[in-house]
């Protein structure tokens, strides 16, 4: 049962570091400010979240585990907000270079 | 070598890496958000070091609320940068100041390099007498009862800071609003963090500050969070910032350090000393300070990084 869990918690973190190469990636080579913004908010929603998923199995009590919930949630929420403020910022400069 | 090790040595590699490129940034913008992932990192680090008190004020004052100082100074800055950079020192006072960090360096790699191994330490002091503050955290009993001559004076540094940040007030605007006039447009994505967040940014400072007697923690992280939700209040244009003759604004300001005073007054009548705490009663006096202290720096970063007001009170 611990190593089916270990597992999961493995390839759980695997796949969010992925989310998190690929968003990377994308921030590096995608062409405007507005595309290379959708790439990076994956990473922070998929990519943490995955990796939040992976480790929950492993929290050692029930308020650790709604404690990694909360940050990701939390991430969620600033990541969201700044994308949006970044987005307008752009729109009101006029361009999306 | 193992994992942990290669984690820890490209952790290393990286913090170096961003602090060459902050350096190195001819752009204040850049060169602050740069700053700012040099802080995170750095927390990384202190965490690395099992040292997580240091790691949570690293990244709330270090990287966060430095950050947002910064930041609001290279906006501000923005118009003098073209001058500033078209200014290019001569060879002479390059020279000069590329030999100056040199031996700055190598003063400080010599000290590093010469330091007895293992160092010279008072944390098994520390650690016998941990008991007698009744805390279970040691960096809160270091803080608060055996060098709480240093984390008072800590208090009074940031509240002169405070004094020296308003001084800078033209004589007609004294008393007014802190901080330059803001365009009073709400945006909506910032507005909906703002009414969302403190809720949850207050309870988690509160916890902090709580567990900070037994767990990493304490008043200045706590303090931290809580000046945060404040700003982006403010930022956000929910709320108006004070005015700094304002009363309340004041009191609270002086609050931390002048409470903490009194305790350590207090320490002469019924300690024998200044700044002693008397038996059975350190912990609920070190939280009772704990909490005045927290409320001094949740007002007085936001006062830091507001500046000093640009337009009359009225």
């Amino acid at each position: 049962m611990n190593t089916a869990i270990d597992i999961f918690t493995v390839v759980a973190i695997c796949a969010g570091a992925a989310f998190f190469m690929a968003g990377s990636v994308g921030l590096l080579r995608f062409p405007d400010s507005l595309t290379r913004l959708h790439a990076l908010t994956k990473a922070d929603n998929l990519g943490l979240g995955l990796i939040v998923l992976g480790l929950l199995p492993q929290a050692d009590s029930l308020l650790g585990g709604l404690k990694l919930v909360a940050v990701w949630l939390l991430v969620q929420l600033a990541s969201a907000t700044v994308a949006q403020l970044i987005a307008q910022a752009l729109r009101h400069r006029g361009r999306g270079t | 070598m193992s994992v942990i090790q290669a984690l820890d040595i490209s952790l290393a590699v990286l913090v170096l890496a961003v602090a060459i490129w902050t350096i190195v940034s001819r752009d204040a913008f850049a060169a602050v958000v740069g700053y700012v992932a040099y802080g995170l990192l750095v927390s990384l680090v202190w965490v690395r070091l099992f040292a997580v008190d240091v790691a949570l004020t690293e990244a709330a004052i270090g990287s966060g609320v430095t950050g947002v100082l910064l930041i609001s100074a290279a906006v501000r800055l923005r118009g003098t940068e073209a001058a500033v950079a078209a200014e290019w020192p001569g060879a002479g006072s390059r020279v000069l100041a590329a030999a100056l960090c040199m031996v700055v360096t190598a003063a400080l790699a010599a000290v590093v390099l010469t330091m007895p191994d293992p160092g010279a330490t008072l944390a098994p002091e520390a650690a016998r007498h941990l008991a007698e503050t009744e805390l279970g955290n040691p960096v809160t009993a270091v803080l608060m009862a055996f060098r709480a001559l240093d984390t008072l004076l800590e208090k009074v540094v940031l509240f002169l800071a405070v004094i020296g940040v308003w001084s800078l007030a033209a004589d007609g605007n004294w008393g007014g609003i802190a901080g330059p006039r803001r365009a009073t447009n709400r945006q909506g994505a910032l507005a909906f963090l703002a009414q969302l967040l403190p809720p949850v940014g207050i309870v988690v400072a509160i916890h902090i500050v709580w567990i900070g007697a037994n767990e990493p923690g304490g008043a200045f992280q706590g303090g931290a969070i809580l000046a945060a939700m404040w700003m982006i209040v403010i930022m956000a244009r929910l709320a108006e910032a004070p005015a700094i003759g304002e009363r309340r604004l004041r009191l609270a300001l002086v609050a931390g350090p002048a409470v903490f005073l009194a305790v350590g007054l207090m320490g002469f009548a019924v300690a024998n000393a200044f700044l002693a705490y008397p038996a059975g009663l350190a912990k609920p006096l070190i939280v009772f300070v704990e909490v005045f202290m927290t409320l001094s720096i949740a007002v007085s970063l936001p006062m830091l990084v507001l500046g000093p007001p640009d337009r009359p009170s009225s």
